[in-house]
Parts: C-alpha cells; sequence; structure tokens
C-alpha cells in the first residue's frame, strides 16, 4: 500500500461488513422466520433484503433482522418494516422478487409498496 | 450475503473458560444447518464483562449471551440464527427474573452505561487477526493523516494539548516525554512499548494487545515520527501468548500492508517494529530494567538520571510507553487534542481502564473518564460486593498502590487525588475487599510478593523488604507488640527515600496505607492478639458449642487431621493442637454449633 487512497479503498469495502454491529436502527426490517415462516421460503426473502439493502447502500441505516412467528401463517412470509414513529407496514406472502422492489420503493424510496401490505391481501 | 455475524470473545478470560470449544462447535451447527453464507462468526477480543463468559453477541439484533456452554450451541443456532428467537435463558440479565423484553441493549446496561471506551474501543467489536477489520474502524488513519499533514512538532504539540499521561503507574505527561527525545538529534532513536504488565490483579495491557494489536503499532508508528525513531519494540511477558501471537500477526499484516517497513505512505518514513519476550520479571516492568532486558542482560534497574528520553536502549533516546497509553493515541491524532481533553479532571484527561477483581460482582475490564468516583466504579459498574457482604476497602495500584476505605469512596479518581488519599494509579487494577478480608493479611499478601519480585540490586529493597514481611508475620501470628509496629511504620519511610527504583520506593505502600486507615485491626492482631475478619489462622480457635452440639459424629469425619473427638449422641470436642484450621467442620456443621473466634 502506498497511498492514503488506497487505504481509503480497503476501508469503505469492509464498512459494510463491520456496520452490522453498529446496530443502526433508523429502519427495521423484520422476517418472520418461525418455522411456518421458513417453511413458506422466508429464507431467500431474508437473503434478498440483506443483499438489496447493500447493493443501494443503505446498510448505514437500515438493520435486517429476523423474529419469530408473527401469528398469521397463512400469509407466511410475512415482513414488518419498522421506521421510528411512523405506523408500521406488513408485507405478507413475500418473495425474493417482491423483497427486492420494497427495499428499493419503500426503503429507499419512502413509498411503501401498497399492493403487497397486509391491507391490499385482506381486502 | 453474510445477514448475522456472531462476535465471540477470544480473550483469555473466556479462551480459559472454553470459548474456543464454543467457536468451533457454532461453525459446526452453522454449516450443518446449511447458514454458512448467511452467518459469520467473528472472534474477538475482551467485551470486559470477564465474570460472566464465554460471552457472543449477536449482531444486528445485539443480543448479548453469557456463561454458554458447548451444549448450547446447537439451541442458539436452530433457534436464534435460523428461526429469529432469541434463547432467552442464555440472554445476559442485570437482575434474576428480569424478563425478556426488559433486558436493556448491551450499551445501556450498568455495567456499560457510564463507560467511556478510547482504548478498549476496538476490543469486542472487531477481529483482531484481520487488519482489513481494523482498518474499517478508520485504522492506520491516523498514521497516514501524521505522515502527510503534519510535522513532527505538530504531533508532540497535539499530544501535549491532549493532556494525555501514561497509564502505566506514573502518569507522566506523553507529549513531554516525546519532546525531550525529540530535542535529542541524533541518528539512531526507539520507541519501546512496555508490555510487561506485572501488577497482580491488572490485566487491561493484555486485553489491549489482544483485542485491537494494531491501534498499539499504528501508535508507536506516530510516536517513531514524531522524535525521529525508525525502530521499535514491543515488551511483552511471555506468559501472554494470545497476545504474543496476535502481535505477531498483526505486525505480519502491517509488513505485508507497507503499513511498517520502508517508505510508510510513499513518504519517505521507515518504521519497523519487533517484540521481545519477557521473562515474567515484575521488576521488567520498571522502564530501566525492561530496556537492559531488551539489550539482552539480566532485568535490573539503573539510577535515573540519565533518563531513557536522553541515553535509553543502547545508549541511544528512546522513549515508552505503555500499551494502554499508546491504544488512546490514534484516536487522539483522529479526533482532536480537545476532544481527548474534554474528558477527565482538571490534570487528568481522558479515560482509564480499570481491572476489576476480588470480592465484587462483575468482574472485568471498565474503561471510564477519569473523575468517575469509586462508588460509581463499584457499585454502579462493578454490581457491588456479593453475598449482601460489606464492603471494607478497595486496593487500587497493586504492590505499589494502597488501599482506600469507604470513607473516600466519593474521590473523584484521578492521578493526583488518589496520591493524596495515599494510594496511586498505577496500571489501574482494582482488588475490593470486604468484610471477610484481613487488612493485615492483605497487606502481606503483597508484601511476599514485592519480596519475591525484588530483583535484589539495592539493600533497602532486597532486605528492607523481607524484614517488613517478618514483621508483618509476627503481626499474623500474634507476636508482635505495639513497638513493632512503630519500628515497622519506621522501615516503610526507609525504604521508601532509599530503594534505587519506584518498584522498592513504593513496595512499602500497602503496608502504609492500611497502618493509616486500618491500625485498629492491627492493633487487635497486637493487643487482643484476635484478628477481627478471622483470617490470620494462628489467631483463630475452632470450637464446638456443647449446647448446640448433636454429636452427629460429621465433623469428626469430615476433619482431615483427626483433631475431633467424641461418642455418637455426645458433644465433640476438637483437640487445639492438632486442629490446623481449616474450616471443614464448621462448613459442614448442619446445626450450627461449631465457631470460630
Amino acid at each position: 500500500m502506498k497511498s492514503l487512497k488506497e487505504l481509503q479503498e480497503i476501508r469503505d469495502r469492509m464498512k459494510n461488513k463491520v456496520s452490522l454491529r453498529e446496530g443502526t436502527n433508523e429502519i427495521r426490517i423484520v422476517v418472520g422466520m418461525a418455522t411456518c415462516g421458513i417453511a413458506a421460503g422466508a429464507r431467500p426473502v431474508l437473503n434478498a433484503f440483506v443483499e438489496q439493502v447493500n447493493e443501494l447502500g443503505l446498510s448505514d441505516t437500515v438493520t435486517v433482522t429476523q423474529t419469530g412467528c408473527i401469528g398469521m401463517c397463512r400469509n407466511e412470509p410475512i415482513v414488518e418494516v419498522f421506521q421510528g414513529d411512523k405506523e408500521r407496514v406488513t408485507y405478507v406472502k413475500m418473495t425474493a422478487q417482491k423483497a427486492e422492489r420494497v427495499v428499493r420503493e419503500h426503503i429507499k424510496g419512502g413509498k411503501p409498496v401498497v399492493e403487497y401490505t397486509i391491507g391490499a391481501m385482506e381486502n | 450475503m453474510i445477514r448475522t455475524q456472531v462476535l465471540i470473545c477470544g480473550g483469555t478470560g473466556c479462551t480459559s473458560s472454553g470459548s474456543v470449544a464454543i467457536g468451533e462447535a457454532l461453525e459446526e451447527q452453522i454449516v450443518l444447518k446449511g447458514l454458512q453464507e448467511e452467518v459469520k462468526v467473528v472472534h474477538t477480543g475482551c467485551f470486559g464483562l470477564c465474570a460472566l463468559g464465554p460471552v457472543m453477541i449477536v449482531y444486528p439484533e445485539g443480543t448479548f449471551y453469557s456463561m454458554v456452554k458447548v451444549e448450547d450451541v446447537p439451541e442458539i443456532v436452530e433457534e436464534h440464527l435460523l428461526k429469529g428467537r432469541v434463547v432467552d435463558r442464555l440472554v445476559y440479565k442485570e437482575h434474576e427474573g428480569q424478563e425478556l423484553h426488559e433486558v436493556p441493549s448491551l450499551g445501556e446496561t450498568g455495567f456499560y452505561k457510564t463507560q467511556k471506551r478510547v482504548a478498549l474501543r476496538n476490543c469486542g467489536l472487531i477481529n483482531p487477526e484481520q487488519i482489513d477489520e481494523y482498518i474499517a474502524m478508520d485504522g492506520y488513519e491516523a498514521l497516514g493523516k501524521v505522515l502527510t499533514t503534519m510535522t513532527p512538532e505538530d504531533v508532540i504539540q497535539v499530544m501535549k494539548d491532549s493532556g494525555l499521561r501514561g497509564r502505566g503507574g506514573g502518569g507522566f505527561p506523553t507529549g513531554m516525554k516525546w519532546d525531550f527525545a525529540a530535542r535529542n538529534k541524533v541518528p539512531q532513536k526507539y520507541v519501546v512499548c512496555n508490555a510487561d504488565e506485572g501488577d497482580p490483579g491488572a490485566f487491561m495491557d493484555r486485553s489491549v494487545l489482544e483485542g485491537d494489536p494494531h491501534a498499539v503499532l499504528e501508535a508507536m508508528a506516530i510516536a517513531g515520527y514524531a522524535i525521529g525513531a525508525n525502530k521499535g519494540y514491543i515488551y511483552v511477558r511471555a506468559e501472554y501468548p494470545i497476545a504474543v501471537k496476535r502481535l505477531n500477526i498483526a505486525i505480519n499484516q502491517a509488513r505485508e500492508y507497507g503499513l511498517l517497513g520502508k517508505n510508510i505512505f510513499d513518504t519517505g518514513f521507515d518504521f519497523d517494529i519487533e517484540t521481545r519476550l519477557g521473562a515474567g520479571a515484575f521488576v521488567c516492568g520498571e522502564e530501566t530494567a525492561l530496556l537492559t532486558s531488551i539489550e539482552g542482560n539480566r532485568g535490573e534497574p539503573k539510577a535515573k538520571p540519565p533518563f531513557p528520553a536522553n541515553k535509553g536502549l543502547f545508549g541511544e533516546p528512546t522513549i515508552i510507553n505503555n500499551v494502554e497509553t499508546l491504544a488512546n493515541i490514534p484516536q487522539i491524532i483522529l479526533k482532536g487534542a480537545e476532544w481527548f481533553s474534554s474528558m477527565g479532571t482538571e490534570r487528568s484527561k481522558g479515560t482509564k481502564v480499570f481491572a476489576l477483581g476480588g470480592k465484587i460482582v462483575n468482574t472485568g475490564l471498565v474503561e471510564i473518564p477519569l473523575g468517575t468516583t469509586l462508588r460509581e466504579i463499584i457499585y454502579d459498574i462493578g454490581g457491588g460486593i456479593p453475598g449482601g457482604k460489606e464492603f471494607k476497602a478497595v486496593q487500587t495500584g497493586g504492590p505499589s498502590g494502597g488501599c482506600i476505605p469507604a470513607c473516600h469512596l466519593d474521590t473523584p479518581i484521578d492521578y493526583d487525588n488518589l496520591i493524596a488519599i495515599g494510594s496511586m494509579m498505577g496500571s489501574g487494577g482494582m482488588i475490593v475487599t470486604d468484610e471477610t478480608t484481613c487488612m493485615v493479611d492483605f497487606a502481606r499478601f503483597f508484601l511476599d510478593f514485592t519480596v519475591d519480585e525484588s530483583c535484589g540490586k539495592c539493600t533497602p529493597c532486597r532486605i528492607g523488604t523481607r524484614r517488613l514481611l517478618e514483621m508483618l508475620d509476627k503481626i499474623t501470628s500474634g507476636q508482635a507488640t505495639l513497638e513493632d509496629l512503630d519500628k515497622m511504620e519506621e522501615l516503610c519511610y526507609y525504604i521508601k527515600a532509599n530503594a534505587l527504583c519506584a518498584l522498592g520506593q513504593t513496595a512499602p505502600n500497602p503496608v502504609l496505607s492500611t497502618l493509616r486507615y486500618f491500625r485498629n485491626e492491627y492493633e487487635a492482631h497486637v493487643v487482643e492478639k484476635r484478628c477481627p475478619a478471622g483470617v490470620c489462622k494462628k489467631l483463630l480457635q475452632y470450637k464446638i458449642i456443647e449446647d448446640k452440639c448433636k454429636g452427629c459424629t460429621l465433623c469428626a469425619r469430615k476433619c482431615p487431621v483427626n483433631a475431633i473427638s467424641g461418642t455418637v449422641k455426645q458433644p465433640h470436642v476438637i483437640d487445639q493442637t492438632k486442629c490446623i484450621k481449616c474450616g471443614a467442620c464448621m462448613e459442614n456443621c448442619k446445626f450450627g454449633a461449631i465457631e470460630k473466634k
């Protein structure tokens, strides 16, 4: 290494890998990962969220985590998004493709994807 | 893509309670569940809460598991890592019966809340064996800043302005030390890191070396630039195998990256570091003895002056800084002298790491801003005395320090206040004693240590401390007179005034401070021939209370020397000539029929 620039490149590359440990909580994406959730395909959904959040460079403010059974097993995989004082948004019957869109439009763009939410599904 | 990281403590404390096997079991279970692409295990340095080891923390949730066993690992992986259900029973709780949703995040617990981590900032957070993780935490940026934007004079000025004082014990201002060495215009100078942590009960330097070795390397290179040295040595105890291993890994990684070696950051500055292993002599923590030892000679101190900053290693100007001192330096460079000096008291700036031990709930490492009171450390952070016992004193500064009684608990801790109340900062060991500790015996413990560790070069220390120990033996065996107490005090002052090095000069401190605050305990031993705490065996007698003894014979069967006799269902008696005062009878008696006086 011969320059500060190279040092900064390593730092920027590594930052994502350790930022997980800083526990930022501005936005929390919680994926239901009980047996029902896993059976319905929650793991690829969870991984899609993690990847997409990193890809769009949102990992400084967004935490992707799991929880147990959310209680509506027929709608699994369920994902909930918590953001400060805002009302939580509950997405149901998620897939990896839907996850990418949620990150793009909701997490980054600020507009919940209404058609995937529990309200839209139940009606 | 990694979504979860499990940080597991790889410090000496948790390693000895089995964290290595837990790490292996984790890796195995993670593969078994097919989570290896999603979950990563990171071995870090010390988290600080050593009493609760082995500890691990799961991110991003920040769930803190304590006292984890290998058998718990499958449950953690299956429940938490796979299904997202926290394993309630293993979560660290501050008190019994705390519900999971009431458990605060780790940073909000009593133990961590008031801590301010500067020297320990990366300990328990990064993998110390990966330079990239250190770089991710702004590592080596301070070195880059120094080499590309500052002159050596600028660096020394920042160190002076920060008010940083040596954390190894003496408390000498670091910036001044550097300045003295910088003024010597000679081609060869040295930077030495004193990692010969020898105080019983102190382990902060070990934790920094194990948890964040690159911080020490970076600081040494900064020091080298400031004083005009291109060679550094780290003198580290051979008894710290994990620290030595991680240091060597770190040095090699830094060399590979060109952060040590020739022409660092293309600025023409060369700096390299080697480790030297100490053989575990306490005196080698004294700077002149340490240098003599690096030179290959027997570790013995020399008279000062000349100070090492003028004539040190191999006769060349040398600065010697302690591990914890160095660990502060990259942060000071990056965040500025004002940031650092905004913490602490008037004459003691920044934070200090203390190793809490003895009769205290949260044994471990804590880092607090100077000026915090002893009460806050012992009760708020340390969790108080276990078993509802009463606090008696806290010993700071190791064998060179003194005991501080309850009346001084509200003293804000800094270098000068501790000296004023008869103790000293030392390296930051803090041993708490309670009502069951005999202060004469406690002083004797430290004296026993210094007698063992005296290098023998000067008479006051070699012979004086030996005589002092004999006097303490006389007291604890009930043979001393009040005149002996006065004689002992006089000898203490004589040793303080005449010993060659700081080790000898401070050796009587444990005796003097206990005499000052607990003279009544000494007098009880001398006049009443009684040990108030019930510790000094020669002054103790175990007796069977006739009325309470049911004649169950249990004590007689438990006694290792057959000193107890009696017939079944009749009161037993202890033969005092045979009794070795081990206390086995009292521990085993179901009727409380045995007393100790």
